[in-house]
């Protein structure tokens, strides 16, 4: 059974600029990675709960205490581009 | 052998303690055969011999001093790269973390700092742990010792490859779907998974977080469950550490089998098993069975939809981890009007055809409409395979099968077709989806001298086990043959 | 606006002030250096995990408990996934569809009427960082470049998310104000708009009485309780407008403008967020068991609804018992001086009017000032007795502010105690009397109008140190017995 992509949208959504032969070429490898996935639909799952985690494990957490931050200078060296103390990005469209 | 490259962590350590070689002989030792392999094999991506010798220096000196860290003390080893090294650059086989150096440890770097291991450097991997031959790095393959024209196996591919020619006595990989006993199988090495949650994952370059494990490679079962015993325990770092007593790991190396109950796995033993793969594991069936095992036929009847659901759960999971790598805070940035088009362009021109299929891929699976049909239908899945494998362990002790459907592969023969290299995983996957621990062990050579693995898994938390018949097997297949790279004089390349 | 009903639903951002982040040791401190409080968790260096804090685990179940919530059992945190440069990781740590606490309520009064508000959810999530827009106006469309700052990443955040009971702007404005009082009362928040410490956002349609809910619009970059007010009545007038003129609500995010008082569209999105929630493989589920969720709501202290009951309920009236509990310290005073002895109604009065106004004008904290509840009784005691009068009272209490001392010290130190005893009055009342035959006799005559006379004279006399109660009282006697 054919599989249901829109693989623009997909690409969209994983900020990935793809020129459109990419994104035909994609388009099909994932029509034949889903079509073989699909095989996950074929078992009977009626009442059985999904596995998100290997561990039944709960309540992992930490003390609210403070730890050393990093040296600002030892971050922003990594950065592609810094203006002082800040990263800095060309200017943003959509507002979060 | 007299090359200190060519001995056993356990054989280096004696040495040290007894005043026959220090450190920095074996670190230059295994830095000489470095220099020697690595135009062959391209195992590292970065190899660092001045800080190797710092490290072996101030491990002599420790020693000395009466400060002994242990089995590692001073022993060369190599990390994968996408274990995060403070100050050493730090990739993950990609184009996009280009030059990044991390301000931090990975907790296991840490731990073997402790202990004062001597770290080599980081080895070669399939982009982001991605993928089974180690084809996939930004950085050019790693090829295999025993056949430079074919893979190493992958995504550890450079750590095996390492430990197997002696460019290495030990290292760490990681293991997502295959990824440290699928490359230990076609190096003919041993290599371990272990339960999911005993290695902290902290500072492991995340591929898929509900699968990924940090586990060891050495030539010998004793020196791996070592080198494991090293790295364990609960970190509060990684809230999915586990956090109760780390269980005993090679407390049963001298034990044997006899009496113990051995599943063959019945779905992993016929079809799509290369057919010298397929016999040597059955004359290690049979060895097992002589030396007093109780070995029996197991079922693991979702184990054969295993594959389905890992390649939606792990893409899933890599959509959303590797959504960080935006050009904003570190490694590659390609430029555009707006910040928009900069992440864009950025991740599309820094991560490779692989990667970018497989976050396609999870994000589609993650995405409105289809959620259900694929994500959520993959975990469901995955509760069933542990169910399959909680039902086999009611009758056996731990399960055994090939690590590979086939030996090493030659490059490129399936890089056009990812479905065909997703298969490679067939064997190794339903441990990881399960989260127990597993290790694979070579047996023997197949008609071209290449290495057949032997695949032994075991329930959560029970590593004794899966060492107790790795040392046995070890121990019945008397393999200790070596590629020979490792054994030829200086070659130029 | 006849015929027309607004249906208000606010979600609330609160962040919490615990020591550390939600998922890092990094402190949560307002205003530090850009880029300092960040390590490899905030920043969303590759490798990195989070850890969640527990003592904000704690403080969320604090606040669903206020609102009377239920405690869910077992919660998850999910991962929100979509790209925005001040998002690390580009996805938020969240909650999806198990959050800590569900179906909650907040009783709230507006326009004289009581109003339950729903509380549909309280969830955990972690904080952004900030984007600063580089250009001359600040503004983000105007902007050539932007600079990132990470301190604010990762602060813990809680997301309140009411129904949508609420009618009025001025409702509105009650249930944003009664939720900030609950969120300090639990000493989780200073919840403060100014600094960002709490945000509300709206979401407003509007209908005609009787109709389904219409198309609402989300308003947010309020930043007082002012604002939210004039912005949900700004948008309730447009809407309304609009449709009256035959157009359509747009489903969409506004920006609300203080300066021009007007909301404005933000750049619509090309298509509907897909946000690919899914649980986060990086932690692990949560157990809040019974014992847990009785112990969070035997913990919870008084809240501010009943406590203004309570303290009204002393004789207090309701506008000072809520000043006092408003500021929070101020009723912890007056329980404190109430629990000595104190006469409840003219501790509330000073607390409530004269130490709100002394704080005020010298733009001080009651912290910062040396009153204590001690001082409050002592004070009381002196009016009680006479020998303090009201007006000197206020005099001493300013005075006790100031840190000069304590109140009879004071009183003692500046002559203002005041003569209440009756034996050492008598001889003056009997002086003015004398002096006064006339108004004396009226007063035998029982015409008692001039009474307030002779006590003048008394209290000249005595320098206006006598007690005009008891120098009344003993005229009084006088003329009667004479
Ligand atoms: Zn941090």
């Amino acid at each position: 059974m054919p599989v249901d992509i829109d693989i623009a949208k997909v690409a969209r959504l994983a900020r990935l600029a793809l020129s459109p032969e990419k994104l035909a070429e994609y388009d099909s490898q994932l029509q034949d990675i889903l079509e073989h996935a699909e095989r996950v639909g074929a078992l009977p799952t009626e009442g059985v709960p999904p596995t998100s985690h290997p561990l039944p494990m709960t309540n992992a957490f930490r003390p609210d205490e403070v730890k050393a931050s990093l040296d600002r200078d030892e971050v922003l060296e990594q950065a592609p581009e810094r203006a002082g103390e800040y990263f800095r990005v060309p200017r943003i469209l959509g507002e979060s | 052998m007299s090359d200190l490259a060519d001995l056993t962590v356990s054989e280096a350590a004696s040495s040290i303690r007894r005043g026959e070689a220090t450190s920095l002989e074996i670190t230059n030792a295994v830095i000489a055969r470095a220099g020697v392999t690595e135009s062959h094999l391209h195992a590292y991506l970065t190899f660092d011999q001045d800080a190797a010798r710092a490290a072996a220096q101030a491990a002599d000196a420790a020693l000395a001093a009466g400060d002994d860290g242990g089995l590692f003390h001073g022993i060369p080893i190599a990390l994968k790269d996408n274990m995060t090294t403070r100050g050493t650059e730090t990739t993950a086989g990609s184009k996009i973390l280009s030059g990044y150096v991390p301000p931090y440890n990975a907790t296991v770097v840490r731990r073997l700092q402790d202990r004062h291991a001597v770290i080599l450097g980081k080895t070669n991997l399939d982009e982001f742990a991605m993928g089974s031959s180690t084809e996939n790095s930004a950085y050019g393959p790693t090829r295999n010792p025993w056949d430079t024209d074919r893979v190493p196996g992958g995504s550890s591919g450079g750590s095996a490859a390492a430990v197997a020619v002696g460019s290495a006595l030990a290292a760490l990989g990681s293991d997502t779907g295959g990824s440290i006993r699928q490359p230990a199988s076609l190096c003919g090495i041993v290599g371990v998974k272990p339960t999911y949650g005993l290695v902290s994952r902290y500072g492991l370059i995340a591929f898929a977080s509900s699968l990924d494990q940090i586990g060891p490679f050495a030539r010998t079962v004793g020196d791996t469950a070592a080198l494991l015993e090293v790295i364990v325990g609960h970190d509060i770092h990684d809230a999915t550490s586990y956090r109760g007593d780390v269980p005993p790991i090679s407390t049963a190396l001298e034990t044997g089998v006899a009496g113990m109950r051995i599943g063959v796995v019945k779905e992993l033993s016929g079809e799509g098993i290369d057919d010298e793969v397929a016999a040597a594991c059955r004359a290690m069936y049979e060895k097992l069975a002589a030396a007093g095992a109780e070995v029996t036929e197991v079922s693991l009847p979702a184990s054969e939809t295993a594959l389905s659901a890992y390649y939606l759960i792990a893409p899933a999971e890599a959509s959303a981890n590797l959504a960080r790598f935006d050009g904003v805070r570190y490694g590659l940035r390609v430029d555009g009007d707006t910040t928009e088009e900069m992440m864009a362009r950025t991740r599309a021109e820094g991560f490779g055809p692989e990667v970018a299929r497989r976050i396609l891929l999870g994000t589609y699976a993650l995405s409105a409409g289809y959620y259900d049909a694929f994500y959520g239908q993959a975990q469901k899945v995955r509760t069933l395979v542990r169910r399959d494998f909680a039902a086999a362990y009611e009758k056996v002790d731990v399960l055994v099968s090939p690590t590979s459907p086939t030996t090493a592969f030659p490059i490129g023969e399936r890089t056009a077709d990812p479905l065909s290299m997703y298969y490679a995983d067939v064997c190794t996957i339903a441990s990881n989806l399960a989260g127990d621990p597993s290790g694979s062990i070579p047996i023997a050579l197949d008609s071209a001298a290449l290495p057949i693995g032997f695949q032994i898994m075991a329930p959560a938390l029970h590593e004794e086990q899966l060492f107790r018949v790795a040392a046995e097997v070890e121990r019945l297949a008397e393999f200790r043959q070596r590629p020979e790279l490792a054994t030829s004089e200086v070659r130029p390349a | 606006m006849s015929g027309w009903e607004a249906v208000i639903g606010i979600e609330t951002h609160v962040e919490l002030q615990t020591e550390s982040k939600m998922f890092c040791g990094c402190p949560v401190r307002f205003g530090a250096e850009p880029n300092t409080t960040v390590c490899p968790v905030c920043l969303g260096l590759p490798g990195a995990l989070p850890v969640p804090n527990e003592e904000a685990i704690e403080r969320i179940l604090r606040i669903g408990a206020a609102f009377e919530c239920t405690l869910v059992e077992g919660s998850l945190f999910h991962r929100k996934n979509y790209f925005y440069p001040d998002l690390p990781k580009n996805y938020q740590i969240t909650q999806y569809d198990l959050p800590f606490c569900i179906d909650g309520h907040l009783d709230i009064e507006a326009d004289g009427e009581e109003v339950r508000v729903g509380i549909t959810r309280v969830h955990m999530e972690e904080d952004t960082g900030k984007s600063i827009h580089g250009s001359e106006t600040g503004r983000i469309h105007d902007a050539e470049y932007s600079l990132l700052d990470f301190n604010r990443s990762g602060v813990p955040l809680v997301e309140i998310v009411s129904e949508p009971d609420i009618r009025t702007p001025e409702q509105a404005r009650a249930y944003a104000a009664e939720l900030q009082r609950v969120v300090r009362s639990l000493g989780v928040s200073d919840a403060r708009l100014e600094e960002g410490s709490v945000r509300f956002d709206a979401n407003i349609s509007v209908r005609r009485a009787g109709d389904d809910f219409g198309t609402r619009a989300e308003v947010k970059n309020m930043n007082s309780l002012r604002s939210l007010q004039r912005a949900i009545a700004y948008e309730i007038d447009r809407q309304i407008a609009l449709i009256e003129s035959g157009s359509e609500v747009v489903q969409e995010t506004r920006h609300w403008d203080e300066g021009s008082g007007k909301t404005s569209s933000m750049r619509s999105k090309e298509e509907s967020e897909d946000y690919r929630y899914f649980q986060e493989p990086d932690l692990v589920p949560l157990h809040v068991d019974q014992t847990w969720r009785d112990r969070v709501f035997a913990g919870l202290p008084e809240l501010p609804a009943v406590r203004r009951h309570r303290i009204a309920a002393t004789g207090v009236d309701r506008q000072a018992a809520a000043v006092m509990v408003e500021a929070g310290d101020l009723a912890d005073l007056f329980d404190e001086a109430v629990s000595l002895g104190s006469e409840a109604r003219t501790v509330g009065n000073w607390l409530s009017g004269d130490v709100v106004a002394y704080l005020r004008r010298n733009e001080t904290t009651l912290a910062d000032t040396h009153l204590q509840a001690e001082h409050l009784q002592e004070l009381a005691v002196m009016v009680g007795e006479g020998a303090l009068s009201s007006t000197a009272a206020k005099d001493v209490l300013a005075r006790v502010l100031a840190g000069e001392g304590s109140p009879r010290a004071i009183a003692e130190q500046h002559d203002l105690l005041q003569i209440s005893d009756t034996g050492a009055l008598e001889a003056e009342v009997e002086a003015v009397l004398a002096d006064n035959p006339d108004v004396l006799a009226k007063l035998q005559s029982g015409d008692l109008k001039p009474i307030g006379f002779l006590v003048g004279q008394v209290m000249r006399a005595t320098g206006g140190k006598a007690d005009p109660k008891v120098v009344s009282e003993l005229i009084r006697n006088k003329a009667t017995a004479g």
